[in-house]
C-alpha cells in the first residue's frame, strides 16, 4: 500500500492545467512544422505559419495558445495498492483545476448549469473526470483541455455490424464534412469504436490525449487510421481557408462490444490539441 | 499573396460594399467585443424597445472571449470563436446599423441577406492564433454587461488586426471558393 496525500493531486493537476494551455506538445508543433511543406494551397501555408507563430508566441511569452482554455478533461488511472489521504480525491482534482485557471490567466468557461441559469462557476470547475483503477501502486493523469469550437462539432453513431468498415469511414467523413471549417482545422480527429454507446464516446476523447506520432497497435486498426487521414485530407477544407492538411492525424482506440452493435464515436479537436501527462 | 488592405473603423455603407471575398485586411481603431451572451442581452433589450449599450452603426464587432490579461498586458490571448452561434442574433445586431464582423466558420442564410440588404462584411481571423492576434490590440475597454465575465461588451483598440474577408456584401464565400480546387472527395 502506497499513500499518496490528495494536496499532491491538486498541485499536479493545477501546473499541467497551465503547462498544456501554454506549451504545444511536440506530437502536434512537429506535425504543424511539417504540414507547412506539405500543403498545397498558398494560403493554407499562410495560415498554418500563422498557426505555428502563435505556437511559438504561447511558448516564449507564457500566453494561453487559444483563448478557449476549454473545459477540463482529466483522464486518471489509479493504481489498486494506492490509499488517498487528507481529503477528497474529487475535491482535490477540482481544487486543482481553480487554482491552475485562476494562477494561470486562463479564461473561465464552464457554467454551473446547461440550459436555464448558465452561470459561470468562475474558476472552471467541475472538470469532467474519468477514473479507472488498474494494477500497482502509481498513479497516471492525462489532461486535456477541451475547447468548444471542436467538442460542438463532434459526433456520435449507433452503426449495426453489416455497416462495417465502409459505415465507419462514412461516420468519420460526415462528421469532419459537417464540421468544416468550423473546428479551427487542421484537426486532430479522435474515433472510437465499440463498447457501448458511452463507452465509444469516451474512447474517442481517450484517443485525443494519445501522441499523434503513435498508431494503433493493431495492424488493421493502424491501417484504418491513415487511410481516413487520406480521407479526409481530400475533403478541400484544409487549414481553415481551404487546402490539404486538413487533419494532422487519426487516432483510433477501440473495446470489445456486442453482437448487435458498432457503436463509432468521433471526437474533433482543433489544431490547438492540448495535453499533458504525469506519473506520480 | 495579394497585398493587404488597410481599414480604418468606423466602416461605412460604402468602404464595407467596396470589400470583395478573399481580400486580405489589416484593421486598425476601435472594433467592439461581443459573443453569445452579449448578443443574447443585446437582442433581448432591442425586443424590448430599448436602446443596444454600445451605438453599432458602422462599427465592427468581433465575435471574442478573451483569457484575462496578465499584469501589464491589456488583453489576454484573444482569437475568434465560432460565429454561428451569433446566428440567431446577428440579422437584428446588423439592422442597427453593423457593418462588419469578425469570428471564424460558416455562416447562415439569414445572416447573410441581411449582410446583402444593409451592406455588412464577414472577416474571418484564424481561429486559435489568439496570442499571436493579441499582439495587435491595444488596449481592452468594458463598457457593458460587465457581469458577464469574457463575455462582456469591451471596445478593443487594434492596429493592424490581420483578418480576410469571407463572405462579402454580395453574398460571395471565399470558405467555397478556396475548398473548391483542393476537394477530391
Amino acid at each position: 500500500m502506497r499513500t499518496i496525500e490528495v494536496e499532491q493531486i491538486t498541485q499536479a493537476i493545477a501546473k499541467m492545467c497551465i503547462n498544456a494551455c501554454y506549451y504545444l506538445s511536440e506530437d502536434v508543433y512537429e506535425a504543424l512544422v511539417a504540414s507547412k511543406d506539405t500543403e498545397e494551397s498558398p494560403l493554407g501555408r499562410d495560415v498554418l505559419d500563422q498557426i505555428v507563430k502563435n505556437a511559438d508566441i504561447a511558448r516564449n511569452e507564457d500566453r494561453p495558445i487559444c483563448q478557449d482554455t476549454g473545459m477540463t478533461v482529466v483522464f486518471m488511472e489509479i493504481g489498486q495498492d494506492v490509499h488517498f489521504v487528507g481529503g477528497n480525491l474529487v475535491d482535490a482534482v477540482n481544487a486543482g483545476v481553480a487554482k491552475g485557471y485562476t494562477e494561470g490567466y486562463l479564461r473561465k468557461s464552464v457554467v454551473a448549469e446547461p440550459l436555464f441559469d448558465r452561470k459561470n462557476t468562475t474558476n472552471n470547475t467541475p472538470a469532467v473526470l474519468h477514473i479507472s483503477i488498474v494494477p500497482g501502486d502509481k498513479v497516471k493523469i492525462k489532461l486535456a483541455p477541451k475547447g468548444f469550437g471542436s467538442e460542438n462539432k463532434s459526433g456520435l453513431q449507433m452503426l449495426v455490424p453489416a455497416d462495417g468498415v465502409e459505415g465507419v469511414k462514412k461516420v468519420v467523413l460526415d462528421v469532419v464534412k459537417h464540421a468544416g471549417m468550423n473546428p479551427c482545422p487542421p484537426m486532430i480527429v479522435g474515433v472510437g469504436i465499440g463498447g457501448t454507446m458511452e463507452k465509444a464516446a469516451i474512447l474517442s476523447k481517450k484517443a485525443l490525449v494519445r501522441s499523434i506520432k503513435k498508431r494503433n497497435e493493431h495492424p488493421q486498426y493502424a491501417k484504418l487510421e491513415q487511410e481516413l487521414l487520406e480521407m479526409i485530407n481530400k475533403t478541400g477544407i484544409g487549414p481553415q481557408l481551404g487546402g490539404t492538411t486538413t487533419a494532422l492525424a487519426v487516432n483510433i482506440e477501440w473495446y470489445p462490444t456486442h453482437i448487435a452493435g458498432l457503436p463509432v464515436s468521433v471526437n474533433i479537436s482543433c489544431h490547438a490539441t492540448r495535453h499533458a501527462e504525469i506519473e506520480l | 499573396m495579394a497585398e493587404k488592405i488597410r481599414i480604418t473603423t468606423p466602416l461605412t455603407e460604402e468602404a464595407a460594399r467596396k470589400l470583395k471575398a478573399g481580400d486580405s485586411v489589416l484593421i486598425s481603431g476601435i472594433v467592439y467585443s461581443a459573443r453569445d451572451a452579449a448578443h443574447k442581452r443585446m437582442v433581448e433589450a432591442l425586443d424590448r424597445g430599448e436602446k443596444l449599450p454600445v451605438d453599432l452603426t458602422n462599427q465592427i464587432v468581433y465575435y471574442l472571449g478573451p483569457t484575462p490579461a496578465k499584469p501589464g498586458n491589456p488583453i489576454g490571448s484573444a482569437g475568434p470563436t465560432t460565429s454561428g452561434r451569433m446566428d440567431a442574433y446577428a440579422p437584428k445586431i446588423i439592422e442597427q446599423g453593423l457593418k462588419g464582423m469578425i469570428g471564424k466558420g460558416s455562416r447562415s442564410t439569414a445572416v447573410v441577406d441581411a449582410m446583402k440588404k444593409h451592406g455588412a462584411v464577414y472577416f474571418a481571423a484564424v481561429g486559435g492564433a489568439a496570442a499571436l492576434i493579441s499582439k495587435c490590440i491595444k488596449k481592452y475597454d468594458v463598457l457593458a454587461y460587465d457581469d458577464l465575465g469574457p463575455e462582456a461588451i469591451a471596445a478593443l483598440t487594434v492596429e493592424d488586426f490581420p483578418a480576410i474577408v469571407v463572405i462579402d456584401s454580395e453574398g460571395n464565400n471565399f470558405y467555397e471558393e478556396g475548398q473548391k480546387p483542393y476537394r477530391k472527395i
